[in-house]
This record gives structure tokens, sequence and C-alpha cells, in this order.
């Protein structure tokens, strides 16, 4: 297997957009490379790629392998994965890596079936041992244990990352990359999923990429008691997260709810109201770099891994945050 | 139509989870076990297509022998066949081996229009195996799916919603497809007293790595790619720090810290 060298980042978009939440991965893709003794490469699968190929060259790409085309206009799991599959049988990567997104979920395991490889999904820990294997490191039974998984049988080695992880690498326009242009064919008729329509949510702030949130539980009481949540959520410029026992009350919709059958976060500030702190909501949100806990029960067990911990009524505490951030803030 | 539904044992979150370091795998017989909570939502919908579209379920669970039990669940709920796919071969499977041994399953099952799963497992969170099993058979991958919207088995299509980043996907695609549920598509029932006491008494059939045609060398620990080298319990989370005071002195004192963190901009 000595043939397979050089670390690729599959680069993210939505029909040709991209934020600097697309190349995210160059900073750990970057450090993997130089352990390895490697390069750091792109692969970007789009209608027309030449912008993001451009944008990958100033976050670090010291290659880019680009398979552009009509196909591969929206995001689709066959057409993306067999142009991904194709270029990797030819250039023989190491170590493949890809946000645990949903696109990046399912273009992933699509690649590690046809190249019958192993996949490590949804890491927050990468290094590289001292058989030169990435050492991935993944939460299991919600987050309270931590597993450390290598795959040393079969090559490339596909992982995906949990978004907001690791640290983004400098944007540097003087920087430019290689570009290869690689021509996969894919005849529409032999696709088997046709895109008919995208509805954009009304939840303005995309939960997974938040820097901060705003969650409520049961003990908001009632569905009016997210207004104020969501005030503070709107004053902050973060999102509006949920407990499951507020979403099965009816209190907000499923899309908002945080852990084991929710969404899984990882913001700067999470602000936790009336939430108990049971493991499966601890599951989605104990990796956030700062917990607040606002409860008003001092024994909930959600005040052992806050940051700051107010013991209180969030009728009260939370219109307080509220008038005071804007007053500091000057909103 | 038939429908092939696939659903997994797990060790129940809050069991005490009990490991054989050795071999990097659950010892799965010494822990409180369920249903995997998404194969609830799709055990559900298997039971909502066949309402609504006539169909015939076929329950399929990969584990040991205590996972019989999830299958006689779903026979207590009524679907028409359920198989264990079981041998001593498929200890150590990854998801690589895993989609493999449940691929080779669906494919004797036969003529089969849709396979439903959870969104992930709770005890390896990896929610890939549905999308490798798609892949492997050539079925449309459709994961995330909010809702099924529509099934056309004479023109052999299927149109879902699928919830990702940002929004709502409507999609259409070719049958046979694998479908991925998300938590909240359904409001998975209960069995009946009746169903309880019928499934008790039904002998289930095991398929083993030879009834599957499955090659040795892809299945279980020689199978598998990703294995487990450490387990480790997070570290844990200090600086914790309770704020005192009335109302007003804690807020400020909260706004201080947070706006400290130059987080909030
Ligand atoms: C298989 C499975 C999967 C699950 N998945 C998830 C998941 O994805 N996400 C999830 O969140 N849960 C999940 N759960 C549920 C989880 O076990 C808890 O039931 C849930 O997290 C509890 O939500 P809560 O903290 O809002 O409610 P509770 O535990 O009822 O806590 C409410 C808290 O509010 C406090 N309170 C009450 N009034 C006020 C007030 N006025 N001001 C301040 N504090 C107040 C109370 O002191 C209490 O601590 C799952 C459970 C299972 C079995
Ligand atoms: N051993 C198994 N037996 C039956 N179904 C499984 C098994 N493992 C995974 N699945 C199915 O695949 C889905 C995703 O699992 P995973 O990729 O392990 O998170 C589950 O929700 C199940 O529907």
């Amino acid at each position: 297997m000595a043939d397979y060298k050089d670390v690729w980042v599959y680069v993210e978009h939505k029909e040709g957009a991209f934020t600097p939440m697309s190349y995210e991965l160059f900073g750990i893709g970057q450090k993997l490379a130089a352990d390895l003794g490697g390069n750091l490469c792109a692969l970007v699968i789009a209608e027309n790629t030449d912008e993001l190929a451009k944008e990958a060259g100033y976050y670090g790409a010291s290659k880019v392998y680009a398979v552009d085309g009509a196909p591969f206009k929206t995001f689709r799991p066959d057409a993306y994965a067999k142009a991904a599959t194709t270029v990797m049988d030819k250039y023989k990567p190491d170590v493949v890596l890809y946000r645990a997104t949903s696109q990046g979920a399912d273009l992933s395991s699509a690649c590690a079936a046809t190249l019958e490889t192993g996949i490590a999904s949804d890491a927050i820990g990468l290094e590289i041992d001292a058989a030169k294997a990435v050492k991935v490191t993944r939460a299991a039974f919600g987050g309270s244990y931590l597993v450390g998984v290598v795959n040393t049988k079969a090559k490339p080695q596909l992982m995906t990352v949990r978004p907001k992880v690791f640290p983004m690498s400098e944007r540097d326009t003087g920087k430019q990359a290689e570009v290869a242009k690689e021509a996969v064919a894919v005849a529409e008729g032999d696709l088997r999923t046709t895109i008919l329509q995208f509805m954009k949510s009304e939840v303005t702030v995309n939960l997974v990429e938040a820097d901060i949130i705003v969650s409520g539980g049961r003990g908001t009481g009632k569905p009016e008691g997210f207004n104020v949540l969501r005030e503070l959520a709107n004053t902050l410029g973060g999102a509006l997260g949920a407990s499951r026992a507020a979403v099965d009350s009816g209190w907000i919709p499923q899309e908002h709810q945080v852990g084991q059958t929710g969404k899984t976060v990882k913001p700067k500030i999470y602000i936790a109201c009336g939430i108990s702190g049971a493991i499966q909501h601890l599951a989605g949100m104990r990796t956030s770099d700062y917990i607040v806990a606002i409860n008003k029960d001092s024994e909930a067990p959600i005040f052992k891994i806050a940051s700051y911990g107010i013991v209180g009524d969030y009728n009260q505490v939370v219109p307080k945050l509220i008038d005071e951030f804007k007053k500091r803030l000057s909103r | 139509m038939k429908i092939v539904v696939c659903i997994k044992q797990v060790p129940d979150t809050e069991a005490e989870v009990k490991w054989d370091l050795q071999k990097g795998t659950l010892k799965r017989e010494d822990m409180d076990a369920i249903t995997n909570p998404f194969d609830e939502f799709a055990l559900e919908e298997a039971l909502l297509t066949k309402e609504k579209y006539d169909a015939e379920i076929v329950a399929l669970s990969l584990g040991p022998q205590k996972a019989t039990d999830v299958l006689r669940n779903a026979l207590a709920l009524a679907v028409d066949e359920v198989h264990h796919v079981s041998d001593e071969a498929f200890a150590g499977s990854d998801t690589l081996a895993t989609s493999y041994a449940l691929a080779k399953s669906i494919e004797k099952v036969g003529d089969v229009d849709l396979v439903l799963c959870g969104k992930q497992t709770t005890d390896g969170n990896t929610g890939v195996v549905a999308s490798e099993i798609a892949t492997r058979l050539g079925y449309s991958q459709l994961t995330f799916v909010g809702k099924i919207v529509e099934i056309d088995a004479a023109n052999k299509k299927i149109k879902v919603e699928r919830n990702i980043e940002g929004g709502t996907e409507l999609v259409e695609a070719k049958l046979p497809a694998v479908v991925s549920v998300l938590k909240g598509i359904n409001e998975p029932r209960l069995p009946n007293l009746m169903g309880i006491r019928k499934a008790a008494k039904v002998q289930i059939p095991v398929w083993d790595a030879a009834e599957i045609g499955a090659a040795k060398e892809k299945i279980g620990a020689e199978g598998a790619a990703v294995k487990v080298i450490e387990l480790t319990t997070p570290p844990p989370r200090s600086g914790g720090e309770m704020l005192s005071g009335d109302v007003d002195e804690v807020s400020s004192l909260l706004v201080e810290k947070l706006l400290g963190l130059k987080v909030i901009k």
C-alpha cells in the first residue's frame, strides 16, 4: 500500500456556493499532511469548479483535483461518488477528510463501499500514530466514552470530521494551487435521483454552524417560553436549540433538537435554560467550548458540566440578560 | 411491494458499558439492550407504508443471540417475516463488514423495492450503514428522510423530503431505494398484547454466513477495516463556577464573563 500518498479534503458546496466553512478542514489537513510527509490536496466536484479550486489554493491546498460537468450542479450521492471514486482510484490518496454533514456523510459512505475501505465518522480528534495511520477519536455511547479507531487494513483512510472542532487555516490570496481537471463521464439517465426542489428553512442560523446557541428545555414550561430565548439568541447573533422534552411537548419544531436523537453541536457558547442535563442531551452538546446553565434546581446534573451556572428562574434571568447585553453591545 | 427494514439492537444509553478491550468490541451479551431508537421510526414507517400501499415487510437484524428480542418486537407489530442474521463469524464487524452482510441478506430476500433504516445507531453513532448498503446494491441512496411523500411501485419511483442543513430537499428517485429516516417522521406504535403473545411463540429463523453466501474474508473481524484500539472517558470539564447573588447581580456577572470570552460580537 506504499503508493498511497497525500491528504485530501473534499470541498463541500451548495450548487457552487461556498462559505469559509467549506474549507474548514484545510487546517487539520495541513497538519496531517505534514506529519505524514505528504501534500495537502483538495477534491472539488461541481458544475464549474474554477472559483472553488482557486479558493482551495488560498486556504493552503497545493493541488486541486477538479471534476466539472452539468450532472454535478447539485449534490447527488451517486453522481458525486462516481466522480470522487474515479479520481481517488487514479491518484490513490492516503487520507480523505469530509465534513460530518449530510453531504459529507453521504459521499464518504458511498466512497467507502465502492472502494471497499473503512470509514470513521464524526471525528473529534485526529492524529498520526507510530505506524503512520490516522488515529481517529470519536464519541461513543452519547459521548460518555471516547474511542480511538484506526484503519490499518485498507486505503484510502476515510473520515468525516465534526464541524468546528479544528481551527481553520488562514486565507491567503497570494497562494495558488495546481489544478488538475479530471474528466468523469456521468450520464443523466444512469443517475437514480432528481432534486425537484429545495425549500429553505425558516431557522435563520444553522445550529451546527452557530457560534452561540441558546437552548430551552421542559423548564421553559410553554411554547411562549421560547420567545425570550429566541430574543436572547437574536441579540447574540446565535441559534435556538431545544431538548427533546421541549420538542416532544410540541413547543418547538424537531429541527431545533440537540442531543442523541437530534443534532450534535459544538458552539463556542451554549446557554441551557430549563434543561436538566440528561445524558442524551449532553451527548449533543458536551463538547461546546463554554456551557452556561440556568436552572431552578441547584441539584440539576447540567451544573456538573457547566462553565457558569445560575440557580434561578429563566423567566427572570433571561430578560435581564437581554437588557444587559443590549446595553453593553449598544443594540 | 416488498420492504426490508433493518433494525439493530443497541445497549441502553443508561446501561453500564462493558468492553472487551482485547478485541475492541462490546460485550453485548452482558448489557441491557433496546431497539436502536431510530430504527423504531424505520419500523413504523414500514408499517405505515404497508397500510397505505399494501406491501410485505421483512425485518432483518444482524447481531448476537440476544438480538432476537428486537425481531420479536417487530413480529409483535405484525411484520410478515423476520430473519436473524447471526454467526460467530460476524463478530468484530465494522460498518464495511456490516453493510456487506446486510446487503447479502437483502439480496437473499430478493425482489426488494424499499429498504428502511434508521438515521444512525446510538452505540456506534456512525450513520453510514444505510448508505453503504445502497451503494453495494446499486439502490438509490436517500438519507436524512423526514417524510416519504409518495411511492409509485408500478413505475418504480419514490418521492421523499430530506431534512438537510439549511432546509428541506424534495427528491425523486428510482426504486429500489434505501431510505434512512429521522426521528419525527412518525410516532412509533406499541405492540398490543395479542401481538406480543403471538410473537412469543415464533421460532425466529437464523441466517448464518453460509446461508447468505457471505465471503469469509469480508465479514467479522477479518472483513473489518476500522478497529477500536483505545477507550477513554472524556476529560472532566473544569472551571465550573456557580454565580451567586440576586437576579440583577448574577445577570450582570454572567454578561461580564461572556463578553470577556470575546465570542459575542
Ligand atoms: C433513546 C433516547 C434518546 C434521547 N434523545 C434525546 C436528544 O436527542 N436530546 C435530548 O435533549 N433528550 C433526549 N432524550 C431525552 C432525555 O433523556 C431527557 O428526557 C431530556 O433531555 C430532558 O429534557 P429537559 O432537560 O428539557 O427536561 P427535564 O429533565 O424535565 O428538565 C427540566 C429542567 O428545567 C428546570 N426548570 C423548570 N422550570 C424552570 C424555570 N422556570 N427556570 C429554570 N429552570 C427550570 C427543572 O429544574 C429541570 O432541571 C432521549 C432519551 C432517550 C431514551
Ligand atoms: N447490525 C445491524 N442489524 C440491522 N440493521 C443495522 C445494523 N447495523 C446498522 N443497521 C441499520 O443501519 C442504520 C445505520 O446504522 P449505523 O451506520 O451503524 O449508525 C441503523 O439505524 C439500522 O437501520
